[in-house]
């Protein structure tokens, strides 16, 4: 089982550092925020006003800009995700084989809805789409782990062993 | 190379990952290692194989045995009985693949790839994407060295629009031409970008390319920057596609060592670099005006065309844009002639399409047929029929843009203008099978929720007009739909699809419309007799026990999620309509078969 790298372990001036990196290597590069979003995220696990205002002056991109192009594209997220995120495949092959009444069922088994984070901040129930294994429909992916050809029987037994 | 005596070729497309392909491939490497065959017999992961509901996949060859649901503890089995004694293990064969007298089957003789043609994915399956040797050793790179060394970029044109090859991002528009308008646009600077952004939402066919062929896009985008006089590419690709991305960037440095991308290619004074650029989930950036924005780096909203890309691209440059699949048939084009290309196909549908084949159907997976085959060979042959002994209700082909196929209309051949002269469209290759048990209302719900939420808010046709179609729908789909609601649902369709800035939101009423045109009766029942024919809208169902057959077990009461059910033990159990939610997990779970659902 796959554990996401959590913002409390490793400590804040690494996560500094390893951004300035990041800075540094697309500087200079055309269209270079998008890309450092990207890798932002995935050092802090979601952007947080520190961040976007470290990029901003940075990069000499205004933080109103910035803001919007978070907004614009939901792989950004303004929030902290949990710590295991929940993706349900609500694709059309998905859809057609039942996906709904998979995310029925973890959003009764954990008490939030799409887009939330459970209070212990341990699970994050997203929607997403499509993610190429729809051979599997319906499926849903913990971090890295997928879960295909799922039954509503399934849910509990797998949220059990995270 | 060392003597290699079988070669096992593991699936390691994103479906069989996902099932668990990486235990068999180390398994695999172990048991080789322990039975001293390591040095004679080669396993290479592959990309898809197409039949991807049967992963893991494993095929030995030379014998071409096809292993299907491998588990890990099935590997040892393999090696020890098939890879050391000879003898291949029945058990684990996929069934079609064993003929009446027990013979093994070759796999082109199953039904699931005889009427398939393997043009754009001829590759996927066959070799390592992650070793560029073995592209080349299957003609790789030699189309681009023909291009650069032999041809001019008049001629290369010329022969691209010989063939007849139109996109195959949806649009369908001659690539030839676009290649020539791009070519002949004034500029110092010009780009060629790869729409990899995918986003019908149950498709997979070009993250399936870049999965296991990422070459052949590389290669066909440098062909295709010759000819238009482009030194620099971007390939749009979405980040949702991890194992994508990292063949892509394997295959990119591979390319740049071997001296195929980067300066004098070919010893040439021909110049070309790749760079990729990821989306980040925003399915308006599939569009190309969009698209190009978001590669800026700015929220991907798209811009009024014309001016067309081909004259003002990336950067205000002409930038030709092609997708995925399109570039993977150029090598082909380019090594066996236009006049072959073009011999595939019907009049003004030439080569083939890349199909992801979902839903209600017995062999899900990636399908590659030469257009003209009709949607029964389809449905019928190459995908084994609709499980469950249910029938076939309708195609959607086209995903949130595109609308459905009734079952009439089965012997429709699949190419551009047959699928848009009965109100459905190519798309990019999303082929979506339902059966009786799909509501047709709720399907359009479905896009149109999708479209809603991918709307980028930047015309309000689109972004109003989509909101108030789905409000109607849902009013529909909770019973609460009047006859006039279906008529202002039309005229809303044909009013957004005649003002929205974008394709987004001109194609989005698309589901909608189809779904009128066939299925009328549907949104009626709904209206009018408050049902849903195929027993999907909660609102208008309702689970009841038959009081004659039920026998007073108990089980459904202890199964329902919200204790809607009450009763004594050994007398008939009653269900709460008020709280029941519709959840339906009682039904499934009565022993004796005494719960119902009315619709
Ligand atoms: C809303 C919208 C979404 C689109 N999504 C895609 C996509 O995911 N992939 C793609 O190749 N083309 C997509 N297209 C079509 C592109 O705009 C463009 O026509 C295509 O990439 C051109 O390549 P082709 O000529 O090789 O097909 C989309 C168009 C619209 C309007
Ligand atoms: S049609 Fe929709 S997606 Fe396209 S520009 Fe208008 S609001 Fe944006
Ligand atoms: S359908 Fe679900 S909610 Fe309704 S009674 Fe049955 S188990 Fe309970
Ligand atoms: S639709 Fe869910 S994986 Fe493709
Ligand atoms: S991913 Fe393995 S067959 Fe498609």
């Amino acid at each position: 089982m796959s554990e996401q790298k959590c913002c409390t372990c490793t400590n804040e001036k690494e996560q500094e550092q390893k951004l300035y990196e990041v800075i540094k290597k697309y500087k200079g590069t055309k269209g270079a925020l998008i890309p450092v979003l990207h890798e932002a995220q995935e050092i802090y696990g979601y952007l947080p006003l520190k961040v976007q205002k470290i990029i901003s002056k940075e990069l000499n991109v205004p933080l109103t800009e910035i803001y919007g192009v978070i907004t614009f594209y939901t792989q950004f997220s303004l929030n902290p995700k949990g710590k295991y995120k929940i993706g349900v495949c609500l694709g059309t092959a998905c859809y057609v084989k039942g996906a709904g009444a998979i995310i029925d069922k973890i959003k009764e088994k954990l008490g939030i809805h799409v887009g939330e984070c459970t209070e212990d901040g341990k699970f994050s129930l997203d929607a997403t789409r499509c993610i190429g294994a729809c051979g599997l429909a319906p499926v849903m992916t913990i971090n890295d782990d997928v879960y295909g050809k799922l039954t509503v029987d399934d849910i509990e037994e797998i949220l059990e062993k995270y | 190379m060392e003597l290699v005596r079988s070669h096992v070729l593991v699936c390691g497309g994103t479906g069989c990952t996902s099932s668990g392909c990486e235990k068999i491939i180390k398994e695999m490497e172990n048991q080789l290692k322990k039975n001293n065959l390591d040095k004679e017999i080669r396993v290479i992961k592959t990309g898809c194989f197409g039949l991807c509901a049967l992963g893991p996949i494993v095929i030995v060859y030379p014998e071409g045995a096809f292993y299907s649901m491998v588990k890990p503890e099935d590997v040892q089995e393999i090696v020890e009985e098939h890879l050391l004694k000879g003898r291949i293990v029945k058990r684990l064969l996929y069934d079609e693949t064993i003929e009446e007298d027990d013979t093994v089957k070759s796999l082109n003789e199953v039904d699931f790839y005889k009427k398939q043609m393997r043009v754009a994915l001829r590759n996927c399956g066959v070799i390592n994407p992650e070793n560029i040797e073995e592209y080349i050793a299957f003609d790789g790179y030699k189309a681009l060295g023909k291009v650069l060394t032999e041809m001019t970029p008049e001629q290369v044109i010329d022969t691209i629009k010989k063939s007849g090859l139109r996109g195959r991002g949806g649009g369908g528009f001659p690539t030839g031409l676009k290649w020539e308008f791009t070519a002949k646009a004034q500029g110092d600077q010009k780009y060629v970008a790869c729409n990899a952004d995918e986003g019908d939402p149950g498709a997979f066919m070009d993250r399936s390319v870049l999965e296991g062929d990422p070459h052949s896009v590389i290669e066909a985008m440098a062909i295709a920057a010759y000819a238009v006089g482009a030194n620099q590419g971007y390939i749009y690709v979405r980040a949702e596609y991890p194992i994508a991305v990292s063949r892509l960037k394997i295959a990119i440095a591979q390319a740049k060592e071997y001296g195929l991308l980067g300066q004098n290619i070919f010893g040439t004074d021909f110049n070309f670099d790749l760079e990729i650029r990821l989306g980040a989930g925003a399915f308006v950036c599939g569009e190309e005006t969009a698209l190009m924005t978001s590669v800026e780096g700015h929220r991907g909203e798209p811009r009024p065309r014309p001016p067309f890309p081909a004259v003002k691209g990336l950067w205000g440059k002409p930038t030709l844009l092609n997708n995925v699949e399109t570039y993977a048939n150029i090598p082909m084009i380019i090594l066996k002639g236009a006049e072959w290309f073009a011999s595939i196909g019907t009049e003004k549908s030439k080569g083939t399409k890349v199909f992801a084949l979902g839903g209600k159907i017995q062999n899900t997976g990636l399908v590659e047929i030469p257009m003209g085959t009709t949607l029964r060979e389809i449905v019928e042959e190459i995908g084994g029929g609709i499980p469950n002994g249910k029938k076939f209700k309708a195609a959607q082909t086209g995903g949130p843009s595109g609308g459905c196929i009734p079952a009439d209309l089965i012997d429709t051949p699949i190419d551009y203008d047959s699928l848009i002269s009965i109100g459905s469209m190519m798309g990019s290759g999303g082929l979506i099978i339902m059966d009786e048990d799909t509501c047709m209302v709720d399907i359009a719900k479905f896009f149109l929720e999708f479209t809603v939420d991918e709307s980028c808010g930047k015309c309000s046709p689109c972004r109003i007009g989509t909101k108030r179609m789905l409000e109607i729908l849902e009013k529909i789909t909770n019973g609460n739909g009047t006859m006039e609601d279906i008529e202002n649902l039309e005229i809303l369709c044909k009013n957004v699809k005649s003002s929205a800035l974008c394709g987004l939101g001109q194609t989005a009423p698309n589901p909608i419309l189809s779904t009128l045109r066939y299925f009328k009766d549907e949104y009626i029942a709904h209206v009018q007799d408050k049902k849903c024919p195929a027993g999907v809208c909660k609102s208008l169902l309702a689970y009841t026990i038959d009081a004659g057959l039920c026998k007073g077990c108990g089980i459904c009461a202890k199964q329902c999620p919200v204790n809607a059910i009450s009763g004594e033990r050994k007398n008939p159990y009653k269900i709460d309509t008020e709280k029941c939610i519709k959840c339906g997990v009682c039904m499934e779970k009565c022993p004796f078969k005494a719960i119902f659902k009315n619709h």
